[in-house]
């Protein structure tokens, strides 16, 4: 869908930036997702001040309570306890720290793989295109959690190896749009000038079409933060993230699904948070899309 | 057109052998011992030694590799290890499942998204258009990992009318020929049966199928929107058909095509999207063995699995581009 884009022209990114940030800041959809990513990075910045319990606490006289609307709930617990009696809330807040470092971490390493396998690809085509893409074609055969799943599985479990494995797998969205748009720039007269001025090609694909690549690029990334995120959740599913005594959002709708007849809640509360989440990053990568795409601006 | 399908091939058996070399050193190079898993803890180096050399693993990667291909090339895929089974004989036992719950998936998908395209269009002008747009939105950022959990607490805690995980009723004492349950119940009007089947998918499906009707919906009603203004259907508007007949007749046949493309594309996210799903659901296809295959680092059957489910994303991407070539009479003689 993103190559879809391809065909803008130069956006200028890097030469006015306070334009740039106002044409991203009146875009609804990047004030919305964005808002509520700049709330998550607090929550997990400060969890350990906004968390109103420790959430490795363990009360066994208060297992699955339920959150404070219903009868039977626990005062100080908002969103109830799991079985162990840990409160939800706390839990679900200390949670966003793995899904936000995974998501940014994994991210930025696939889209830096991608971006720069993409840029040589488009660039300098050929036999290193046809090999790129050759190897694009193959990684995507493999479905994408099953490929995860066994990276972590033979590297053991932990949020490093979830991160590589985002990265190892992920890197061809990235590689594909940027490619494509490598070669859209590459045919424009601005890279035609810069030619005829002498520049070297690591200039000429650095300096000149790199920039105009960063704006797909950019919202790209938003959108991959998104699916790390569930990724990262499916990991924890499958027991492969990290170890249990970390909370994260994978973990504890694992926990919930088992727990299902002792209480809703200790699914739903992470499953909540999880799509919040999903739908923001989302939003704020469509929106960014939208907002540095003069064509779509149209 | 024949020189096309030639090269596709080609290219087909490439990917493949390249998908069968990255998963053989992918699992070979790492640490982690298939051997180390199934011995008991009294076993002597002896035991062990013998036990590698029985399923091959003391040769070296290049041996162990031409072994495996030569064997694959003959139909052997090997027995599993932690199943003790013929990988082939799992396969077909366990596919037929997986092909089950993506093509009812993939129906689904179509005949919503398709549905809601054609009413989205019809409703262009009122206000109840934003409102279909912003659901659809919301629909297209949820991915089948949350529609999953969502279901089970909607249909199995809220509203508990649907069974949580399985194919089948273990208690329906149910008889079959194939490993087709719901094909085979239908065709063979066993309804109370192909009912019970598709109790058990009917969750599965939809965290399947939802998030892409979204993507058909979006992709189709653009099409239709571009295909509304063309001069054809003005001429037909003039001569007073009515917007239904518009969409359907007109209209639908020439968008259909960008939407085709991509539905197949998305298809094969959709059998990669059964792995988890399956999971969730205790859904015995290829998906859910497959994660129990890599925690218990089964060799062969991780390769068979792989290579099944590469099979499976070159075979629905040719069909695609046949469909596509198909659908465009531009395009046949390209």
């Amino acid at each position: 869908m993103a190559e879809a884009t391809a065909g803008a022209a130069p956006v200028l990114l890097s030469r006015r930036p306070s334009h740039t940030l106002r044409a991203c800041l009146r875009e609804p959809k990047v004030v919305a997702g964005g808002c509520f990513i700049l709330f998550l990075l607090v929550l997990a910045l400060g969890a350990s001040w906004i968390a109103p319990k420790d959430p490795l606490e363990q009360d066994i006289l208060l297992g699955a309570t339920p959150p404070f609307w219903l009868p039977g709930a626990e005062p100080g617990h908002w969103l109830g306890t799991d079985d162990l009696g840990r409160d939800a809330l706390s839990r679900v807040i200390y949670g966003s720290r793995v899904a936000l470092t995974v998501a940014f971490v994994a991210a930025s390493l696939a889209a830096a793989l991608g971006a720069t396998l993409g840029l040589v690809a488009g660039w300098y085509r050929g036999a290193i295109d046809a090999t790129i893409s050759r190897l694009v074609e193959i990684w995507m055969a493999f479905p994408p959690v099953l490929l995860s799943i066994l990276l972590v599985a033979v590297v053991g479990a932990g949020v490093g190896s979830v991160i590589a494995a985002i990265a190892i797998i992920d890197w061809t969205r990235f590689c594909r749009v940027v490619r494509a748009e490598t070669i859209n720039q590459a045919s424009a007269d601005y890279v035609t000038a810069a030619r005829a001025m002498g520049f070297s090609q690591g200039r000429i694909l650095l300096r000149e079409i790199f920039p105009n690549v960063l704006p797909v690029l950019i919202a790209l990334v938003s959108l991959e933060m998104g699916i790390a995120v569930i990724v990262e959740a499916i990991l924890s599913f499958v027991g492969l993230s990290v170890s249990s005594d970390t909370p994260t959002w994978g973990g504890m709708i694992a926990q919930g699904r088992q727990l299902l007849h002792q209480g809703w809640w200790i699914l739903a509360a992470p499953l909540a948070m999880l799509f919040l989440t999903v739908l923001a990053f989302n939003l704020l990568g469509e929106g960014l899309r939208r907002a540095l795409d003069p064509v779509m601006r149209r | 057109m024949s020189s096309r399908i030639a090269y596709r091939l080609a290219m087909a058996a490439i990917t493949l052998a390249g998908v069968a070399v990255i998963v053989f050193i992918l699992l070979r190079v790492v640490p982690g011992d298939p051997i180390a898993m199934m011995i008991s803890p009294g076993a002597s180096p002896a035991d062990i030694a013998a036990l590698r050399a029985h399923y091959g693993l003391d040769a070296s990667i290049p041996v162990q590799f031409a072994v495996w291909a030569r064997d694959l090339l003959r139909g052997d895929f090997g027995v599993s290890i932690s199943l003790h089974r013929n990988v082939l004989e799992l396969l077909a036992e366990r596919l037929p499942a997986t092909l089950e719950l993506a093509v009812a998936a993939l129906i689904v998908a179509v005949c919503l998204g398709g549905a809601v395209a054609v009413i989205a269009t019809l409703l262009d002008d009122s206000p109840v258009a934003p409102v279909i747009d912003a659901i659809n939105g919301l629909f297209l950022a949820v991915p089948d990992f949350i529609w999953a959990f969502a279901l089970v607490l909607l249909f199995g805690v809220f509203a508990p009318i649907l069974p949580l995980s399985g194919r089948i009723d273990p208690a329906l004492d149910a008889r079959f020929a194939t490993p087709f349950y719901l094909t085979e119940s239908l065709v063979t009007l066993h309804l109370s049966t192909f009912l019970d089947v598709a109790r058990h998918m009917a969750m599965p499906t939809l965290a399947l199928g939802l998030p892409l009707a979204a993507i058909i919906t979006r992709v189709l009603k653009e099409s239709l929107r571009e295909a509304m203004v063309q001069d054809y259907v003005l001429l037909a508007r003039l001569k007073g058909m009515s917007k239904l007949r518009l969409v359907l007749q007109e209209a639908l046949r020439n968008a259909v095509a960008p939407t085709l493309a991509l539905t197949g594309v998305q298809f094969t996210f959709l059998i990669g999207g059964t792995v988890i799903v399956e999971r969730i659901f205790g859904y015995p296809g290829v998906g859910n063995m497959a994660i129990d295959a890599v925690i218990n680092r089964d060799l062969p059957l991780i390769q068979g699995l792989t290579l099944v489910f590469g099979a499976l994303f070159i075979l629905v991407n040719m069909l695609v581009d046949l469909l596509v070539v198909a659908a465009n009479p531009r395009l046949r003689h390209g």
